[in-house]
């Protein structure tokens, strides 16, 4: 039998790997570096259509990340979708900012994005977007694709 | 004289266990307030230690204790003796607590074991001491750590005094040199001599022996049936031998009991029983093939089996 | 006719003793943990388990890891390719590893190394009668035999689930990055954009936990159980490896369901 110095050394590096690897997962394969403690404000914006738009996706001005979103709520007022999402303190955004919902790639999650206005009053903790833009939707794409070249065509035709 | 040795340490064993309970918080006795088996020297309300009392045992259906009674006065060895399947280790068993009668009642100590509560069972094995068929040394720790097993475990000893003691009852068996062997490098005699004085650890005033000369070559069994008488006289301590070792047991106990299929079946001490002319205990004592226990398992008859074949 | 029968009475027979089991099985359960005291006050003891359970269980977690790791590298970068998404390779592997395979994997590696020799070890003590003796000397065998036992496997199965993933994402960042030539800052960086904390590493944790309670639970009792002799001791083995690895599969699945519901 080992003797015990022996054995509690082992197992104490045991241990430290594991809480080791355990931490590389966190940090360095996750994201918890990047927002779990920092502070944040809230702000809601309003869409007619937020397409795949879920909660924890991120909010992007400029490509950068500056916060989350919080949760999306259907407002039965006049039937828009309510979009609540926390930006980092650090970043402070004129009144004006407008939201549009874009994707990341060609067929990648979709995100927030911020484009700054020109407000020399900020964006406070409750604040409501008042520019907006929603989310592309496909087959609207593809309709008015067909329907542009079918009025193309016809003109031509003509 | 030899037998100072061992009967020394009883007395180191008990002084440093009186010491230490004058510091420690009575953690060898948990249950001060109506064991009087606390006091080291125990008066004795009755002379015998062991009372088995119209014992039946059924284990799931099958009958095998059919009404046993035996008394086991103090300081006397013991034998318990009978064929394989007879119950002798489930008698064993029923006086350490680890089984419960169907029927009757098995007092240790003016006390029935049946009706003691986790903890007062746990008291009383601390005075008992068990050796097991093959030693059932722990084998994932030394020979030493075997011995010092129950001193760490049930007492507040310091370790230079559990050192002193451990070469001690190695030293009683003969064993001091091998202390830092484990089990697995030992030979079966040795192992059951370690094993032997782990069991006498403690001092119990009970020693249950489960086949002690099993297996053993002539030395060790020389060695054991020594050790069994002395430890037994120099502890003041009382011995139960359960065993199929005529001779050997003959020559070494005080009483024997003899058990067949459930029952005790003759006793009295080893002088009567040579002289017994029952047919069964006859054939017991003196190793005969055949006699009330048939040599043939029932079959049917030979020249039928060996024909019946030729027939076909 | 009473062929039909007899199987079909066998098969109830089966059915009914593994009820039995089960039930006997959860009453040990109960009485490990009720009997866990001894294991806090002298932790040792559990660290002498945790060295037996874990540490000797490291060398195959960690190259069975990265093995995995770097098959998962090659089979992702082959099938990511076809659409242009080679750089979304390290989400793959991670994501494969920590949601799934680490803590899957590891279970299984873990149920087969350590468990089945958890469940030798005790059973033969049961064979040679130590656990008896023990009892006889007034120690509590599940307090001090059984009970470190099955902390030590559950402290050690979360550890080593992470270093499997941790090699498995190191084992594909080989493979991709340097053998194959997937960009390294986007390997790095679409990862940890898409592997959530909460969402997936602490899941995998979780679940990790879980299949280590369920195999330490199951060597133990299979131990304890086990008839004392040889043949009973391996029957008892081969059992724990089958049933824990059933059982890790089963609850993957229902912890899978239950964890990433449209997610």
């Amino acid at each position: 039998m080992m003797n015990r110095k022996a054995l509690d050394l082992w197992v104490g590096v045991f241990v430290a790997i594991g809480l080791g690897a355990l931490l590389f997962l966190a940090l360095k394969v996750g994201n918890l570096a990047s927002f779990s403690t920092a502070e944040t404000y809230l702000v809601k914006a309003n869409f007619d259509n937020i397409g795949g738009l879920k909660k924890r996706a991120p909010v992007k001005s400029a490509g950068v990340v500056v916060g989350r979103v919080e949760d999306i709520v259907f407002d039965t007022e006049n039937y828009e979708a309510t979009v609540g999402f926390s930006i980092d303190t650090r970043f402070e955004f004129p009144k004006d900012t407008s939201a549009k919902i874009l994707t990341s790639g060609l067929l990648g999650e979709q995100y927030i994005g911020l484009a700054a206005g020109g407000d020399a009053a900020k964006l406070k903790n409750g604040d409501k977007l008042k520019i907006t833009q929603s989310a592309v939707v496909l087959e609207n794409l593809i309709s008015q694709f067909m329907f542009n070249k079918a009025a193309e065509g016809s003109k031509d035709g003509k | 004289m030899e037998r100072c040795g061992h009967g020394r340490s009883l007395g180191n064993f008990d002084a440093a266990r009186r010491g230490a309970q004058r510091q420690a918080s009575g953690r060898m006795h948990p249950f001060r307030a109506s064991c009087r088996r606390h006091s080291v020297s125990t008066k004795p309300a009755t002379d015998n230690l062991v009372e088995v009392e119209n014992v039946n045992f059924a284990y799931d259906a099958r009958q095998i204790l059919k009404g046993v009674n035996l008394s086991i006065r103090r300081g006397q060895v013991v034998a318990i003796m009978g064929l394989s399947g007879c119950g002798k280790t489930t008698l064993l068993r029923l006086i350490g607590g680890a089984l419960r009668p169907t029927q009757g009642e098995v007092r240790v100590g003016g006390i029935s074991v049946a009706s003691l509560n986790h903890d007062e069972l746990f008291a009383l094995r601390r005075r008992m001491g068990m050796l097991f068929q093959f030693g059932a040394l722990f084998t994932d720790m030394s020979c030493y750590d075997n011995v010092a097993f129950q001193m760490r475990e049930h007492t507040d000893l310091p370790e230079p005094l559990i050192d002193d003691l451990v070469l001690m009852k190695l030293q009683a068996v003969g064993l001091r040199g091998a202390h830092s062997l484990m089990p697995s490098e030992l030979s079966g005699g040795m192992a059951r001599r370690v094993a032997l004085a782990r069991t006498t650890a403690l001092d119990p005033m009970l020693i249950m022996y489960d086949e002690p000369f099993a297996g053993l070559d002539p030395v060790s069994m020389g060695v054991i049936l020594q050790l069994i008488r002395r430890l037994n006289d120099s502890l003041g301590a009382t011995s139960i031998i359960v065993t199929h070792d005529v001779a050997e047991a003959l020559q070494l106990v005080d009483y024997v009991y003899f058990m067949s299929d459930g029952v005790i079946v003759t006793q009295g001490t080893p002088t009567e029983l040579r002289a017994s002319d029952k047919p069964f205990v006859h054939q017991f004592v003196f190793g005969e093939t055949d006699g009330p226990m048939p040599f043939h398992y029932p079959a049917d008859d030979y020249g039928r089996d060996l024909y019946a074949k030729e027939a076909v | 006719m009473s062929a039909l029968t007899d199987v079909l009475e066998s098969l109830g027979a089966r059915v009914t003793r593994s009820i039995h089991r089960l039930g006997f099985a959860s009453r040990f359960l109960l009485l490990t943990l009720r009997n866990s005291g001894m294991c806090f006050r002298r932790f040792s003891l559990v660290v002498r388990e945790i060295y037996f359970a874990g540490v000797l269980s490291l060398i195959i977690i960690l190259v069975s890891g990265l093995f995995v790791g770097m098959v998962l590298g090659l089979q992702g970068y082959d099938t990511l390719v076809r659409y242009g998404s080679s750089s979304a390779l390290g989400v793959l592997v991670a994501l494969s590893l920590v949601r799934e395979l680490g803590p899957v994997v590891a279970g299984l590696l873990f149920a087969s190394r350590a468990g089945s020799a958890i469940t030798a070890e005790i059973g033969l003590m049961k064979a040679t009668e130590q656990l008896a003796a023990m009892e006889m000397m007034a120690v509590d065998p599940i307090a001090r035999v059984i009970a470190p036992r099955f902390w030590a496997g559950v402290i050690s199965m979360p550890l080593l689930a992470a270093m499997f993933s941790a090699m498995g994402v190191f084992g594909g960042y080989l493979v991709g990055v340097r053998l194959i030539g997937v960009d390294e800052g986007s390997f790095w960086s679409q990862m940890q954009a898409a592997v959530d904390f909460e969402e997936d590493i602490l899941n995998g944790v979780i679940k990790s936990v879980v299949f280590g309670v369920a195999v330490t639970w199951i060597a133990v009792f299979e131990g304890y159980d086990a008839p004392p002799t040889a043949e009973g001791v391996s029957g008892a083995t081969t059992r724990t490896v089958v049933t824990s690895s059933l059982a890790i599969l089963a609850l993957d699945f229902m912890l899978t369901a239950f964890m990433f519901r449209g997610a």
